[in-house]
């Protein structure tokens, strides 16, 4: 095995105590002194810090490069607005999916497309496979990316104070971005001059920003952002809370919750070209193959009726007592709590007075069948068995697509 | 995660190397130690016996569910329940934060009292956690 390699924050993990791990070849934090269950709450109430910069970037270019890269995406990205971004996903001959990815129009015939941790080679090699390719480059950005995700309510108020310009936050909606991958291009940049791209995107259903700054300036706005927001409740936070929160807000982990099989019945067909009637309104690579795979697996988001989980990896769905399938991903999402059935936020407007939830387990079951919101079923292990429910969303009330409040 | 010589591991208790700790003077509570607690991260979900029940040595007795894994809990000794922690209901962060105190898991009666001389010291332990890290 080769050693894990490290992120430009690693010795800032170390130095703040974080619990460690290997995660898609880096050396990770998991959680921090303060734990997971506080960092997922500081996200959902203030603002956590994630070091991503183990996620991958590629730019793809060229005259031709709009024309190659919408046949390559699932997603229509002639239909990608000026100054914003997309999500979907690369797709293999049969429909089945190679990773999920963010693109991001630069101008000039460029597009940045952020991929998740050791897949841009992967990703580069299918690319090479496809029709046209001869006629584009796929590169890595030539400046090393360092990547903070600030996530939270807090988070607009943390990045403002990054950036001299404040002009620019005056229409920066969800999916918005402004800068270059190109870091050495990019007219946006820190106070202190530091080139930059900073994205309305992220991974927690909550408020926030995805900053990418040169590797080697990627310690300084850590520390910075940690400095300014240590007594308002920001928390860095690890892999562990990152997993929770994405789960709450029902975003896929790629690899687990969508991978090598056909890339549909789940709940992120929003990655997909489609008109009302289910017709694709536009070609792309493995079109045919999803259209005609059969029997394909339904995808849906559970929520438990309370903290306790069963192990993912041993995990078989019971419907009837008759096994219907396994669950890809089982978290608590600590933020959540059942009243009178229904699920409740800490964040929640009409919480209860003195709200204090044990938390819910939830996550995503992968069955040969389709169920319905509020249909129930049961997820077993050798330990136990623990009845869930069918949902649409899991953690409410979040804050991702919040209107940013200038002032 | 804690350094080797942050771990807090009392002399006093004696530990079985799946590190539940038992306390070798009356009552007998066991919980599990800092060891354990730190790597499993926050623990969110205590599942304990009922009083009453019988445990013989290395049974699984309950588990703890932590933000990374459900982890299965063994005895350290043989004997019966007569206390459950309840408190950990509602906080079973009292695990991560007070592992020998507030965070202790049951209290049993001893079968067989000679068992706890094949459990290790806090000196012992400690050498063998640092052996299995």
């Amino acid at each position: 095995m080769p050693a894990d390699r490290l992120t430009p924050l690693h010795d800032r993990h170390l130095g703040l105590g974080a619990t460690m791990a290997s995660f898609a070849g880096y050396d990770m934090p998991l959680w921090y002194q303060s734990g997971a269950v506080r960092e997922h709450l500081a996200v959902v109430t203030a603002a956590g810090l994630f070091d991503t910069s183990h996620m991958d970037v590629i730019i793809v270019s060229g005259a031709e490069a709009e024309t190659f890269l919408n046949y390559a995406f699932t997603r229509d990205i002639t239909s990608v607005r000026p100054n914003r971004c997309g999500y979907g996903a690369f797709l293999r001959d049969d429909g089945s999916c190679i990773d999920d990815g963010i693109v991001y129009p630069l101008g000039d015939g460029r597009y940045g497309i952020v991929l998740n941790a050791a897949m841009a080679e992967p990703v580069t090699a299918h690319l090479r496979t496809l029709p046209g390719a001869e006629a584009v480059g796929v590169t890595r950005p030539a400046v090393p990316l360092g990547k903070i995700d600030i996530q939270g309510p807090l988070a607009f108020d943390l990045v403002r104070g990054l950036f001299a310009d404040k002009a620019m936050f005056s229409s920066f909606p969800y999916f918005a971005f402004t800068g270059d991958f190109q870091l050495d291009r990019s007219q946006v940049r820190l106070d202190d001059g530091t080139p930059a791209v900073l994205s309305r995107t992220g991974y927690t259903g909550e408020l926030g920003f995805e900053l990418f700054v040169p590797a080697d300036q990627a310690g300084p706005v850590w520390d910075r952002l940690l400095e300014s927001g240590k007594d308002r409740g920001v928390l860095p936070a690890g892999l562990a809370a990152r997993d929770s929160l994405r789960t709450g807000a029902v975003l896929p982990l790629s690899h687990q919750d969508i991978g090598p099989w056909p890339f549909r019945n789940h709940p992120w067909m929003f990655a997909l070209p489609m008109a009302g009637d289910g017709s694709f309104t536009k070609d792309f690579y493995g079109r045919a193959g999803l259209a005609g795979a059969t029997d394909v697996p339904y995808t849906l988001p559970f929520a438990g009726f309370d903290q306790r989980r069963v192990e993912a990896a041993e995990s078989v769905v019971l419907h009837d007592g008759r096994p219907v399938g396994k669950a890809t991903t089982i978290v608590s999402d600590m933020a959540i709590g059942r009243v009178e059935g229904r699920i409740v936020s800490i964040a929640s407007p009409g919480r209860p007075d003195g709200f204090k939830p044990r938390g819910l387990a939830c996550g995503f079951v992968r069955c040969e069948r389709e169920f319905l919101p509020g249909d129930r079923v049961v997820l077993k292990d050798a330990r136990r068995e623990i009845p869930v429910e069918i949902v649409r969303d899991i953690r409410p009330d979040r804050t991702a697509r919040k209107a940013l409040k200038v002032t | 995660m804690k350094d080797f010589d942050e771990l807090v591991l009392p002399g006093e208790l004696r530990y079985a190397k799946d590190h539940e700790w038992v306390s070798p003077t009356a009552p007998h509570r066991i919980g599990v130690s800092d060891f354990a607690q730190d790597q499993l991260g926050d623990i969110t979900f205590a599942e304990l016996p009922t009083v009453g029940k019988s445990l013989t040595v290395g049974e699984e007795f309950g588990s703890l569910e932590s933000i990374k894994s459900v982890s299965s809990l063994y005895s350290p000794v043989s004997g019966k329940v007569v206390a459950v922690n309840s408190a950990l209901e509602d906080d079973p962060g009292l695990v991560n934060r007070e592992p020998y105190a507030d965070g202790w898991l049951i209290e049993v009666e001893l079968a067989n009292p000679g068992e706890l001389d094949n459990l290790m010291d806090g000196e012992t332990y400690q050498a063998h956690v640092k052996a299995n890290a």
